[in-house]
């Protein structure tokens, strides 16, 4: 078994990651604050829950159409329990339709677990988080009937998507919701921008969790993916001056293909 | 114990998975394998738990007499197919095979097709001049709608090569700035679920 050479970069730059996590988790603990800029998107949650329970109606969360191993879908069901803690504080229903089977049997735990902790079992419904299909499409009509029969008044769309986001997200606009996207998908992203009130993109999808619970050592994170971004800006500039130069082998050297 | 059982075997399968893909050569290859072959495992189980729920779903719905005719069609095209399929085969030809080629097909294409007739109404909300950056995406659009036609090369032929130059040069810098937020979210995800420092979903 021999170590492979062309992904030693990755494992260097996940090593200073983890130095910069740590080294910002230490100074949450310490009780420094950090600064986050605001997220409107974000900002917005706690406003189209308390929509919902206004007028009485639930709230829809997709969790996005891909499996567990995908990132996308974690960092779903992490803002999932947040959502669901804010639902069963003004004691609001949520509806969680699934696609893939092991996201259905984690998002129902997610949302149980969330109630549990809130103090609040009791307001759990075990239909409340199903299963479809596997089927796009299917999965696609089916939420989409869900949206116009039970009214809902809220749609969070969280995830990963493919040519169903505007399906999902045009139906929901037009039966008069408030509607929060968050996808990593490039794709889809002008979709959801164009038939959403608020979306988080990209990184904000991911970093939503943290924004939601407001933890310091949570936040603290960001604040470390933010010091990464700054090196891969700097090595960026350094890349453009030594390409504009004409000193490749030096790039070729330090990133090899 | 009941957070730190699942935190630990969170944190050894993420590091297998993490170190493995620094290696190469067979013993590798082998621990990817079994990786996969265990998550196609608790796949399998989750699946009966997701029929399970379905068919709870639907009961209940019928119970309450609640979208009733709704729940029928689901609950008889769901354990109509496994019947089909276990008792009278999913070959060629067999009638499992033409409800899925004759029916789920055709449905799966009209779902699909819907997409675009709600993409000209979403063009048509996106593409409304209201102030400086919708006008620019109204500009840039039209420009690469016009140029990537034969009508953009009768105008000029300078317009389909200047289309391109608006997707392979703002275009792709806007993507790529979002892809190292995604790529950098995503490293950050995976770290904080592997180091116990995001919760939310043991809570």
């Amino acid at each position: 078994m021999g170590i492979d050479f062309a992904k030693l970069p990755v494992f260097f730059s996940v090593l200073i990651y983890v130095f910069f996590l740590l080294y910002y988790i230490s100074r949450a603990k310490k009780g420094e604050k950090l600064f986050l800029r605001k997220i409107s998107g974000i900002e917005a949650v706690d406003e189209a829950i308390g929509r919902a329970t206004e007028m009485g109606r639930p709230i829809l969360y997709v969790p996005g159409l891909s499996s567990i191993d995908d990132v996308a879908t974690i960092a779903s069901l992490n803002i999932l329990s947040r959502v669901s803690k804010k639902a069963g504080e003004y004691e609001t229903d949520i509806i969680v339709p699934n696609r893939n089977p092991v996201v259905y049997t984690v998002a129902k735990e997610v949302v149980k677990q969330a109630y549990a902790s809130i103090g609040r079992p009791d307001l759990f419904k075990e239909d409340s988080v199903f299963y479809i299909t596997d089927s796009q499409f299917g999965y696609a009509a089916a939420v989409c009937g869900l949206m116009v029969r039970e009214r809902t008044s809220t749609n969070f769309f969280m995830g990963m998507f493919w040519a169903e986001s505007l399906l999902l997200a045009e139906t929901g606009a037009s039966t008069g919701a408030i509607q929060i996207a968050g996808t990593d998908a490039i794709t889809q992203l002008p979709f959801f921008v164009t038939a959403c009130d608020y979306t988080l993109i990209g990184e904000e999808f991911y970093a939503a969790s943290a924004y939601l619970s407001g933890e310091p050592i949570l936040v603290s994170t960001i604040r470390s993916q933010d010091a990464m971004k700054s090196i891969i800006g700097f090595l960026i500039l350094l890349g453009g001056f030594l390409s504009l130069i004409g000193k490749v082998s030096i790039i070729e050297f330090l990133f090899p293909k | 114990m009941k957070k730190e059982i699942p935190i630990f075997i969170v944190f050894f399968i993420g590091t297998i998975g993490f170190l493995q893909y620094f290696f190469i050569g067979p013993i590798s290859k082998s621990v990817y394998t079994l990786l996969l072959e265990w998550f196609q495992g608790v796949q399998g189980m989750a699946i009966v738990m997701a029929v399970i729920s379905l068919t709870k779903r639907h009961l209940h719905n019928l119970k309450r007499k609640k979208d009733t005719f709704y729940s029928l069609v689901t609950l008889s095209s769901l354990y109509g197919m496994i019947i089909l399929g276990v008792f009278f085969g999913i070959e060629k030809g067999s009638t499992f095979d033409k409800i899925y080629e004759y029916v789920m097909v055709p449905l799966n294409a009209t779902t699909f097709s819907l997409l675009a007739f709600y993409m000209a109404s979403a063009s048509y909300r996106a593409f409304r001049a209201r102030n400086l950056e919708s006008t620019l995406l109204l500009l840039s659009a039209f420009i690469l709608m016009i140029g990537f036609t034969s009508f953009g090369d009768m105008i000029s032929d300078k317009l389909p090569s200047f289309a391109q130059w608006i997707l392979d040069v703002p275009n792709l810098a806007a993507q790529r700035g979002i892809t190292l937020g995604v790529a950098l979210g995503v490293l950050a995800t995976s770290l904080k679920i592997m180091l116990g420092i995001e919760r939310s979903w043991l809570e």
